[in-house]
């Protein structure tokens, strides 16, 4: 463990919808990963990455002795994933709020391709307090880009939280939404299984200290 | 005629037609230009943070973006997704200005950005070209577009008469012995005046890019002239490259002066470029000073 508890809090609200991610929801395995059409999926919330790092060990993406001692000099996992460094990442992320724009221009990207590649995005509530994050859900709904699908971890961090709740934010600018209990398995691969036509937002509710 | 802002739009969708490979981003400025109904053609409204990132995107999915805005909208706002979504990204695109330092003041302080080329210049990996006539656009942009490279080019409304060959260093427009200017850009025909109106025995050098610095051009002129005095001639912030041309002179006793918009205050005097030059010292009349006074004796 690292001694910081909001990273380790972070981990531990992303390691159930990534597992499902990984295990039954993306197209995409070591082989594939620089197939232009795999599924793409972006960890924007960088912070806490120790789950995120743990089911690309167990999915063959990094070798698993690489977590034993990571943040160290010669390892290439730190506290915020680098791209260039892990295999399987499809960007590096830490300063928050930048990994929902990048997703817009990905799945426009594979739009553009022809390809049945779909993009999918994770984010934290408190993340989404960032202004660009606003820019992006409205772009991802103005320019319909129905391959994107956006997954919120509602851990309650975000400093003045959301009226209406955080659905309704993705909704009113045009996304179809879902709310889920985050630990649910089966929830969350229903959700991120169900077909759209519009960018979807899917919330994923992981109760404090849970 | 021909604007650097006509050149770059006019080779942009020359390219876009042949290349499938190349996307426009854009933030309402200028989206206009370039073809709606093309896919590739992406105008996000005034968002220029989801600009960038919308680009570093299309770049991750294969594609070559064009980022276009006026430079503190392209530049300052979203340094961070710049520095984050492309650089740290390790993708490439080509970031497109106009607006320069102060193509038009009567708009004040918030579409000035004199600080642009420095804010690159914090970012390793960039490649900067401040073309100094529209006809050096053209082909500096049709080597960026073919490449996979992070470009910056900074276009303004202020250029010189004549176009010089681009993409091969620094170009020698005059010898002399007495020392070396360097020109960056629009600044060249201004200097070359002031050399005149001074009687400066003196090596000009012109600059259409500026990253990477071209040290082996610099430190070829200076060896050709009596004295390591080099002065840099730049149209953005004073000083952005004398550390390289430090660096470039290290193990030669030398002098520099650093001539650019002007670090000390912040001019809120609204007026022309005109105006904006000569508060700078950045007119002929700023520059033969400048000229005189470093090159005496």
């Amino acid at each position: 463990m690292t001694g910081d508890e909001k990273h380790e809090w972070a981990a531990a609200s992303t390691i159930d919808v990534l597992w499902v991610l990984y295990d039954k929801v993306l197209n995409v395995t070591p082989a594939t990963a620089d197939d232009p059409d795999r599924d793409r999926f972006l960890l924007s919330k960088g912070h806490g990455p120790m789950a995120y790092y743990a089911v690309l060990a167990e999915k063959g993406f990094i070798d698993e002795s690489t977590l034993d001692d990571w943040t160290s000099w010669d390892s290439p996992l730190g506290q915020h994933p680098d791209r260039v460094l892990v295999r399987g990442a499809e960007i590096s992320s830490g300063s928050l709020g930048h990994g929902l724009p990048i997703a817009v221009g990905t799945a426009i990207g594979q739009r553009i391709a022809g390809s049945r590649g779909r993009t999918f995005v994770l984010v934290g509530d408190g993340e989404l307090d960032e202004g660009s994050n606003h820019e992006a859900i409205a772009v991802a709904a103005r320019l319909k880009v129905a391959n994107l699908t956006a997954i919120v971890i509602d851990n309650q961090s975000a400093m003045y939280g959301w009226p209406g709740g955080i659905a309704r934010r993705f909704a009113v600018e045009g996304w179809q939404t879902a709310e889920i209990d985050g630990r649910d398995h089966e929830a969350v691969f229903t959700a991120l299984t169900a077909p759209h036509d519009r960018p979807y937002a899917v919330v994923a509710k992981i109760e404090k200290g849970n | 005629m021909t604007t650097m802002r006509q050149a770059f739009v006019e080779t942009v969708n020359d390219e876009i037609a042949a290349d499938p490979r190349i996307a426009v981003v854009t933030a309402v400025i200028s989206s206009n230009e370039f073809p709606q109904e093309n896919e590739r053609v992406v105008d996000v409204g005034i968002r220029e943070q989801t600009m960038v990132g919308v680009a570093s995107g299309l770049a991750l999915a294969g594609l070559r973006p064009v980022v276009h805005s006026y430079a503190p909208f392209l530049v300052e706002r979203p340094y961070e997704q710049i520095k984050l979504d492309i650089g740290h990204q390790d993708v490439g695109a080509v970031f497109v200005s106009i607006g320069a330092s102060y193509d038009d003041p009567a708009w004040g302080r918030t579409h000035q950005s004199p600080g642009d080329v420095a804010l690159f210049d914090t970012l390793p990996g960039w490649t900067v070209h401040v073309p100094g006539h529209p006809d050096e656009v053209t082909p500096l942009l049709q080597q960026a577009l073919k490449d996979d490279n992070r470009v910056y080019m900074r276009l303004s409304l202020h250029e010189n008469t004549q176009a010089y060959p681009v993409g091969e260093g620094f170009t020698t427009v005059r010898h002399g012995k007495r020392g070396v200017v360097l020109a960056v850009g629009p600044m060249l025909d201004r200097v070359l005046k002031a050399v005149d109106s001074e009687n400066a025995d003196v090596t000009v050098l012109y600059a259409a890019t500026v990253r990477p610095f071209d040290a082996t051009g610099l430190r070829k002129a200076v060896q050709n002239t009596d004295h390591a005095d080099v002065m840099v001639v730049e149209p953005y912030l004073e000083g952005t490259s004398s550390h390289l041309v430090s660096e470039t002179l290290q193990q030669i006793p030398h002098r520099i002066r650093s001539t650019g918009v002007k670090r000390h205050a912040e001019l809120r005097n609204y007026g022309t470029a005109e105006d904006h030059d000569a508060a700078h010292d950045l007119d002929v009349v700023g520059l033969g000073s400048a000229v005189r006074s470093f090159f005496r004796g």
